[in-house]
């Protein structure tokens, strides 16, 4: 059965690394919902995201190969009732008079922030699980999106357990 | 010390261990042959034809010698000429480091006369690859090269090196063998588990796979096998791993296995699977496979476990201390009831030996074997031939078999011969087929320049025989692209490129081509006609169980 789950995967901050883990997914058939990445606190690491679907061998096989990178240094399942999951959206809605309020409305229903305003359009920012912005979406598609742009997740762990730490003493 | 990165190069496959390179020189790489030219090390340079032909060299020499191969090319075609030796290497796990030159920092990315992205090419085909941007890291990335190349499961490493890095110097501190990564060992509470496992069963086997020769630890298994009344079944790149007259050795199973190995793999309560990792070529119908039996897996790399076979114990951890820990704990027994059905099984093996005037390919197989010591490094190889090595060639010692298991790469036999025969200095003898040989014949000019004493068998059947095999049973007998019939003198060809040659149509024949051939040092090509419609048996037709085979 699929389902689906993010890793947070900790890397050395090399080029090319980004290209092995997604030269990984297609290499092994591995399905990438949302791929992030970033610099992390510290500056010789990198951190990625990497939401993902299949079923329980694949989710496996998927976190042992991507271990076994030499630039990886460690890979781990989010368990989401303990990890926060975030993911930002803007979005261009094409709006005026009326539609325009009702936007507005649901923006702070959503507790979205309006980033900018046109003669005709608004873009409006939202961060949120996935559901979440989702549903905005899904809320305001009828009044006519132009555009989207969403970054995929990033994920955290609630409490004081860090990822990766004294992986260099490790 | 002040070096130039080439000097530094040199330096630290010398520190490595390193004695023998293959490569071909370019344009990127003319500094690094510049500091081979002056190199105070003695490292041998190994010129071949063609750079595939070195990348198979430094993989068949690692496999020999357990040591990491060593290969070098330029940038842009030669980088692309390695590939399918860095793919090959890696489909079976075995170390290389091969070192392109790239063309200079400056340049890369601007589409310049032989360069392509050599990383980019590499990812998928090797462990891992690097890219050396600055002097400053050159040593220290070369040494990570041989160390990650042979640490864990084994495999190839690409060092590429752009020409400004080669040129440029810094201060180069001498260093020591680099430590392999430190092995897991397995968890003691598993492996107490596999003894206990093994102490109940009735009918035990050991499937060894090439894991348990790249590890060295093949000496655990003949003990193994005796102390609980075992039987040893292998895949093609575990045949080594015991003495194959050992009566306790099934050989190879799989689809071109033996019906006894497949069929008491199937019938065995209990299977102690090492260092394998369960292609679809070696169990068939996955569902069937060992269908009565509890599968103990141990593997180096974890993630062998639950890939293929979700086994019923699965064990992480270096082969060598799993193994003497289970010989040292097990009972020793006698299945006496097992030894019965076995025995039953072999008998009823099916050799399909015709009985024909003409030369058969297990005729020239055991021909050479009763020739040869138990030294001769045997390399083959793909297709027919290769399959009917693993059937009818009696190995004795461990690393005498070079073969392209995983990939199957038609031309990687004349290479790796070079490779295999420099690294142990003995006779090595390269079973190859005319489509095979066709691939890269061109290496022979290699042998003979390095006076090499490599006896090419061409079993030659004037076809694509295993393709031919399968468009003969699955296609209809629609034979495209598969009758070779070549009009190549292969005796002349031999002579052309300053080795001898000779033609056998009979086991006489080819017995005085092989005393001849086993009596000069240098390379000599024997030609053995056979029939072309010979057909590699028994078969496991594809996703077949032993109840499948086709004998006929």
């Amino acid at each position: 059965m699929n389902e689906k789950f993010s890793l947070s995967i900790v890397v050395t901050n090399q080029p090319g690394v980004l290209t092995r883990i997604s030269s990984l997914f297609s290499q092994r058939d591995f399905n990438i919902d949302t791929f992030t990445s970033g610099k992390t606190e510290d500056e010789d690491y990198a951190r990625i995201t990497i939401t993902a679907s299949g079923d329980m061998r694949k989710k496996e096989q998927m976190i042992k190969q991507i271990s076994k990178l030499y630039d990886v240094k460690k890979v781990e399942v989010m368990q989401p009732e303990n990890t926060i999951l975030r993911e930002l959206l803007i979005v261009k809605v094409s709006a005026s008079g009326e539609k325009l309020r009702e936007i507005l409305d649901a923006a702070s229903v959503f507790r979205s922030k309006v980033v900018d305003m046109s003669p005709g359009s608004v873009c409006v920012e939202i961060t949120g699980e996935t559901s979440k912005i989702d549903a905005f979406l899904n809320y305001i598609k009828d009044y006519g999106i132009l555009e989207y742009c969403r970054t995929g997740l990033i994920a955290v762990q609630r409490g004081k357990t860090c990822l990766y730490k004294n992986i260099k003493t490790a | 010390m002040l070096l130039t990165g080439c000097e530094i190069i040199m330096e630290v496959l010398a520190e490595q261990g390193v004695d023998t390179v293959f490569g071909y020189p370019g344009g990127q790489v003319l500094s690094i042959y510049d500091a081979l030219y002056k190199n105070r090390h003695g490292i041998k340079h190994v010129l071949t034809a063609h750079e595939q032909g070195a990348s198979h060299a430094a993989d068949g020499y690692s496999r020999s010698s357990g040591k990491v191969g060593v290969c070098i090319a330029t940038s842009g075609p030669g980088v692309t000429n390695i590939i399918t030796g860095l793919a090959t290497a890696h489909a079976d796990s075995i170390p290389i480091v091969a070192i392109t030159g790239n063309v200079p920092m400056e340049l890369i990315g601007t589409d310049s006369f032989q360069e392509v992205d050599a990383i980019g090419l590499s990812i998928p085909i090797t462990k891992h690859s690097f890219l050396v941007k600055s002097i400053d890291t050159l040593a220290f990335t070369l040494r990570e090269a041989f160390k990650f190349a042979k640490s864990g499961r084994p495999g190839p490493v690409l060092v590429d090196i752009p020409k400004n890095v080669q040129v440029s110097k810094t201060e180069y501190e001498p260093m020591g063998l680099v430590e392999n990564i430190p092995d897991i060992n397995a968890d003691k509470q598993l492996l107490d588990e596999a003894v206990k496992l093994i102490n109940a069963c009735k009918k035990p086997v050991i499937y060894c796979g090439g894991g348990v020769i790249n590890s060295n630890s093949t000496e655990y298994i003949q003990p193994i096998v005796e102390k609980c009344g075992a039987y040893a079944v292998f895949s093609m790149m575990g045949l080594t791993a015991m003495d194959c007259e050992h009566k306790r050795h099934l050989g190879m199973s799989g689809m071109h296995g033996l019906y006894a190995a497949t069929k008491t793999l199937t019938k065995a309560d209990l299977v102690l699977a090492v260092g394998v990792r369960f292609t679809e070529r070696a169990t068939g119908n996955k569902a069937k496979f060992a269908e009565n039996a509890k599968i103990i897996h141990i593997d180096i790399d974890p993630a062998e476990h639950g890939k293929n076979i979700d086994a019923d114990l699965k064990i992480q951890g270096n082969l060598s201390n799993s193994l003497s820990y289970i010989l040292e704990n097990i009972n020793n027994k006698k299945n006496s009831e097992w030894d019965k059905e076995v025995e039953n099984y072999k008998q009823h093996e099916n050799k399909n030996r015709k009985v024909t005037a003409l030369l058969m390919p297990w005729d020239i197989i055991e021909t050479v074997n009763k020739k040869a010591t138990p030294y001769t490094n045997i390399a083959t190889d793909v297709g027919q031939h290769q399959m009917w090595v693993a059937q009818y060639y009696k190995f004795k010692m461990p690393r005498t078999h070079i073969t392209s298991g995983g990939l199957g790469t038609m031309g990687y036999g004349m290479g790796a011969a070079i490779g295999s025969c420099m690294a142990t200095k003995r006779r090595t003898v390269l079973f190859t087929g005319d489509g095979s040989f066709g691939m890269n014949l061109n290496e022979l000019a290699t042998a003979v320049s390095e006076k090499l004493p490599i006896t090419v068998v061409i079993i030659n059947n004037k076809r694509l025989g295993m393709i031919r095999q399968w468009q003969s049973r699955f296609f209809d007998g629609h034979f495209m692209a598969t009758v070779l019939d070549r009009k190549t003198d292969f005796v002349k060809l031999a002579e052309a490129f300053g080795a001898e040659g000779y033609r056998a149509n009979s086991i006489k024949e080819l017995e005085q081509a092989l005393d001849r051939a086993f009596d000069i040092n240098t390379p000599c090509v024997i030609e053995c006609v056979i029939p072309s419609d010979e057909d590699v048996l028994p078969m496991v037709p594809p996703n077949g169980s032993v109840d499948n085979m086709i004998f006929k």
